[in-house]
């Protein structure tokens, strides 16, 4: 249970002043330059001790990825990227942090600028994130002119210039290559790894990119120590996080809460229960449209981390818990997603291009039932066909929700059809 | 070098290379569809995934992997890869029915069927049914151009015609619109591709989404003898293979050649064989009051001897034409000769290049492979995007490895890369941009190239040595390197000058030849295939032709010998370089038409002057004994360089007027390409883009 003075993310219900000076009020900016002033080593030991781990949905050490970035330059600029094109379904952090509360980010680019020796930064923002971009183009137009962006940033001697990239709204550059693809100038598709973007990055220069919660959490981590983020949630899935709670409960709402929180009490507390009560709870999905569902008897009382949550054979993602009661089609839910996979494919890569399309029909026949049951265990060997197979992760996000499915649901698939066919005979009989 | 071990078997690569690469070295064949050694890595077939001990417990596209990418094994083993274990069989299959479930089954009527590379793979890796039981994806044709037909529903998004358009032929025609399941290629607006190398993606295809255009539906890779030949559409000198069905030549594709044309052909190279079929002399013609009358040969060569009967030397000419063989020309040389003759010349367009200042004045000396070598390039009177496009793609292939500085002087065209415009005449040569001056010395190895719109003008001679003149001054002649060189665009021109056919003591050049026509001053004119000349100012010579099409030559004969174009005879040809090359007898001349070497043969008897030989081999041995040279086939014999210092002394005072490539149409430059329907439509088409573009 997260206390009010822990809290990272004061104004994310945009309650009080978005703009510098109630950002100020809140304690942004405080020592800045101070920080930056301990050094680069500091600030990335400091961060790999508070064990952030990368809020995108990977779960990737923060601390540890701005090592990555070489010491020295060897004459190429260093960048920094931040992936503000939050487009998976069910999440709603980013953009709150970045219509509500700016002015973390912009600070946490500034530092995290410094620790990885760039003197520019740019944020790729989701293409229908309009009103976001306007405050955070604002917040920078604001810290600029109080001489906290741009030469000499906050006194500290480093030079940081800050841009604001508006994307075109394709969920695939949100994959940090296609990002930096389409940062580029180019289209959104992803690149072959390695080389990492840590080495070849955007415009063949060493970069890192980092989801926005990763970079807005980092200065609050360092003005109060990485001690006291580890010492919030569990070993291992440390600190807080913003969730965001969509779906059947009854007040769906976007909070900061600490990690490992129970499923449970984060609900009670938060989101006025489930819809109909706990019994009417049929299935949850708990990060984000790419991981796999998890039925209710096994979620109820899992902590909501990283590792908790993979031991159940789903994930945190991007801690976006879409809940669904017991008056859920929840075929019909796994179908929306599919096509939702099928669209966003960029067509790169054949197992995705050809097999999202698949899985998508597929999976609109198991919604009316008009299907075989043979069809079932098919349908999984497809999605082990693309996963893994592809160049991003995007075949394999679109793998995992009809993985899930018939792992917890394949009954209810079987009565689908079984009821199509049902009808089909007694229509013949009459 | 990187030790690494393939399905057990430990090799040594260098770390540069791929898995693919390093597996291939080993012996496992990896398949694969996207990947191509000449183009970037794309990696998204995914057919070529192989597994990586201590990696992700998943495949890895092995086309995109590097040796030096991968950890050694605790112990400090080299890196395990495995091509042939159940998780790799597994992934394959699985790409394989990726490609499968949308791509229709019609190889019975597609013209990719017998060589596509899915067809093949999908023998190894495919299964026999198919487990979709939705409907396939159907897509658009797409209207690319009147050399590539497309059935875009067979694409498989491999993307290497995209990766080639813009990389190799240096246009951004093609492109991949749309995404997922959507993807097309396309050229955006369904306008014609404009490179000059675009028939080569039909052969990067890897199934039958793009096919030959004219080609379509007209036979079958396995019905079809396959031949391999020289292309004489340019002075490249490009590796071909002609197919032929019966007597018939169905098709031309381009051969392995790493020193010459890699694995591309210009389109003229490629579609050129339906003018093979079309216009051809195939028996002897007189003249008789006015009127061409078909005639046997023996009355032929019987109105030929009389033409000849009791006529000076001095007034007998031969001009050999752009697509002639050595053989033939030795033949024609040696008849001359033993009629006296010194009126012979094999510069129908009247360059400036005699083989009387050394072999290296008139040679590509850097070699095409060379290019790659040189560090700054300035390219004189020549515009080798339409003189040699293969060429071209070499100088584009340079550039794109970055640091190669291009100037050019002459006239400001697309070349495809970017080059510093210097000027567009010999003023500009004499007095160089002095910061380009700058940038030739600096480089080691630059390179100096001059085409024959610098050449093939009165002048000639004097840019010729001021052109030699820079090469010596900014250091391009040294140790190991030779940067002056002279792009032809004529296939026969090196052989003829090497061979010296070009006017002996007290003789005439083509210019001379022509002026002494039209005034009376030559009675008999032989034209071995010579049709770019002004055959108008020939006036009442006696003009005895001896070539394969009815062009403008042919009209203008007294008497018309047919012969045979290149895929007919196996004939010896010298590119720009110096590489004596032999192209294979593909087909037969048609009706009665003759290898010109033995109509030479047949006619030198009937004159009282029989050549010393009665075959092919026989005069072959007669050419190497006389010149040994032209038995180094496939070799490139370096030229002595001080001949380019002694061009550099003649001097001489060039005129102002700017350069003009000599190739004003890049698809009608020889008889074969005027008859060829093919090559028509591509030239109307481009003017047409060219008018467009200038409104």
């Amino acid at each position: 249970m997260l206390s009010d003075k822990d809290r990272i993310f004061t104004n994310i219900y945009g309650r009080h002043d978005w703009g510098l000076d109630g950002a100020r009020r809140r304690g942004s900016w405080d020592g800045t330059k101070a920080i930056i002033e301990k050094g680069r080593d500091w600030i990335i030991s400091e961060m790999k001790a508070s064990g952030l781990r990368g809020r995108g949905g990977a779960g990737f050490p923060t601390g540890l990825k701005w090592s990555f970035m070489p010491k020295e330059s060897d004459g190429r600029p260093h960048y920094l990227v931040v992936n503000a094109d939050e487009s998976e379904p069910g999440t709603c952090k980013d953009r709150e942090i970045l219509r509500h509360d700016p002015h973390h980010l912009v600070e946490g680019c500034l530092i995290a600028g410094f620790a990885m020796g760039a003197h520019a930064g740019y944020i790729y923002v989701r293409g229908e994130f309009v009103r976001e971009r306007e405050h955070l183009q604002a917040a920078i137009d604001q810290a600029y002119e109080a001489g906290l962006l741009g030469a000499n940033a906050c006194g500290s001697g480093w030079d940081f210039d800050l841009y604001v990239h508006h994307g075109a709204g394709a969920y695939i550059c949100g994959e940090e290559t296609a990002l930096l693809e389409s940062l580029e100038g180019k289209k959104g598709q992803p690149r072959l790894k390695p080389p990492f973007p840590a080495n070849v990055g955007l415009y063949g220069c060493p970069t890192t990119v980092n989801n926005v919660e990763s970079i807005a959490v980092a200065p609050t981590i360092l003005r109060r120590g990485g001690a006291w983020f580890a010492g919030l949630g569990k070993p291992n899935n440390t600190g807080t996080k913003l969730f965001c709670v969509s779906g059947h409960v009854n007040k769906p709402a976007t909070f900061e809460e600490e990690m490992g929180i129970p499923f449970r009490e984060m609900i009670d507390k938060h989101c006025g229960g489930i819809r109909g009560g706990w019994d009417n709870l049929l299935a949850v999905i708990p990060g984000g449209s790419s991981v796999p569902m998890v039925k209710a008897e096994s979620i109820i009382d899992c902590p909501m981390d990283f590792d908790s949550l993979r031991g159940l054979g789903s994930g945190l993602g991007t801690a976006a818990v879409i809940v669904m009661d017991k008056s859920t089609d929840v075929i019909k839910a796994i179908a929306r997603l599919s096509h939702f996979y099928k669209h966003e494919s960029c067509g790169q890569c054949t197992p995705c291009r050809e097999g999202t399309g698949w899985m998508w029909r597929v999976m609109e026949r198991l919604v009316t039932g008009e299907a075989q049951k043979r069809e079932i265990d098919m349908l999984f060997q497809v999605t082990k066909q693309v996963e893994g197979h592809t160049i991003c992760a995007l075949g394999d996000a679109a793998a995992w929700p009809i993985q899930g499915l018939i792992k917890n649901f394949r009954d209810v698939i079987e009565a689908r059809i079984d009821a199509h066919h049902g009808a089909k005979v007694m229509q013949a009989a009459e | 070098m990187a030790k690494i071990s393939i399905d057990g078997t430990v090799i040594d690569v260098s770390p540069d290379a791929t898995l693919l690469q390093a597996c291939e070295e080993a012996g496992a064949e990896v398949p694969r569809f996207c990947f191509h050694e000449r183009l970037s890595v794309a990696g998204n077939c995914r057919m070529c995934l192989v597994e990586v001990k201590g990696g992700p417990p998943k495949p890895t596209a092995s086309c995109a992997m590097a040796v030096k990418d991968l950890r050694p094994g605790p112990n400090g083993e080299p890196p395990e890869v495995f091509t042939k274990t159940p998780m790799v069989k597994k992934a394959r299959e699985g790409v394989m029915e990726f490609l499968l479930i949308n791509h229709p089954l019609d190889c019975p009527i597609c013209d990719q069927g017998g060589e596509c590379d899915l067809q093949d793979q999908a023998m190894a890796y495919g299964v026999d049914s198919s487990r979709f039981a939705e409907n396939k994806r159907a897509v658009e044709d797409k209207y690319i151009g009147p050399l590539v037909k497309t059935i875009m529903t067979r694409c498989i998004h491999c993307t290497r015609c995209v990766r080639f358009t813009t990389e190799v032929a240096g246009v951004t025609d093609l492109g991949l619109i749309g995404r997922g399941e959507d993807a097309e290629i396309t050229t955006y607006l369904e306008q014609a591709m404009s490179s000059e190398l675009q028939g080569n993606v039909i052969d990067l295809c890897p199934v039958g989404a793009l096919t030959s255009k004219p080609y379509a539906y007209k036979a079958r890779p396995w019905e079809l003898t396959k031949t391999e030949s020289v292309d004489v559409m340019d002075a490249v000198g490009s590796a071909i293979r002609i197919d032929t069905r019966g007597r018939e030549v169905m098709r031309v594709l381009p051969r392995l050649n790493e020193a010459v044309n890699e694995e591309w052909i210009s389109d003229k190279s490629r579609f050129i064989w339906d003018g093979i079929k079309t216009q051809r002399l195939d028996r002897p013609y007189v003249r008789v009051g006015g009127r061409f009358q078909p005639a046997s040969w023996g009355e032929a060569f019987a109105a030929v001897k009389q033409a000849m009967a009791g006529k000076s030397p001095d007034r007998i000419g031969a001009i050999a034409g752009d697509l002639a063989s050595v053989e033939e020309m030795f033949a024609l040389k040696t008849l001359m000769g033993a009629l006296g003759v010194t009126s012979i010349d094999c510069r129908q367009d009247g360059t400036a290049l005699d083989p009387a200042f050394g072999r290296a004045s008139y040679l590509f000396n850097a070699s095409i492979q060379g290019i790659e070598d040189a560090d700054a390039l300035l390219i004189i009177g020549s515009n080798p995007r339409v003189e040699a496009a293969v060429l071209n793609s070499r100088i584009r292939k340079r550039w794109r490895m970055g640091a190669f500085p291009i100037g050019v002087i002459g006239e400001r065209t697309d070349l495809t890369y970017p080059a510093t415009y210097l000027g567009a005449g010999p003023d500009s040569l004499t007095s160089l941009d002095a910061a380009f001056l700058d940038v030739l010395k600096a480089a080691k190895r630059p390179m100096i190239l001059v085409g024959q719109g610098a050449l093939a003008r009165p002048d000639g001679l004097a840019v010729l040595s001021a052109a030699a003149k820079l090469a010596v001054d900014v250091g391009a002649i040294g140790e190991g390197w030779n940067g002056f060189s002279v792009l032809h665009t004529a296939a026969s021109r090196v052989g003829g000058l090497e061979l010296g056919f070009v006017p002996g003591e007290g003789g005439r050049d083509v210019a001379g030849m022509l002026s002494a026509a039209g005034s009376g001053g030559l009675d008999v004119l032989f034209l071995l295939g010579a049709d770019e000349i002004d055959t108008t100012a020939l006036g009442s010579s006696f003009v005895v032709y001896i070539g394969s099409h009815g062009d403008a030559g042919a009209q203008r004969a007294d008497v018309i010998l047919p012969g045979a174009v290149y895929a007919e005879k196996s004939g010896t040809y010298v590119n720009t370089e110096g590489r004596v090359q032999v192209g294979l007898r593909a087909a037969f001349p048609p009706g009665e038409a003759r290898e010109d070497w033995a109509i030479l043969r047949a006619l030198s008897d009937v004159l009282g002057h029989r050549l010393p030989f009665d075959s092919l081999p026989a005069l072959r041995a007669a050419l190497y004994a006389a010149r040994p040279e032209f038995a180094a086939i496939d070799e490139l014999l370096v030229a002595d360089a001080s001949a380019i210092e002694g061009l550099a002394a003649v001097g001489g005072t060039p005129s102002s007027a700017p350069f003009a490539s000599p190739v004003r149409n890049f698809y009608l430059t020889n008889p074969i390409a005027r008859a060829s329907a093919i090559m028509a439509e591509c030239s109307a088409l481009a003017s047409g883009q060219a008018k467009a573009a200038a409104e």
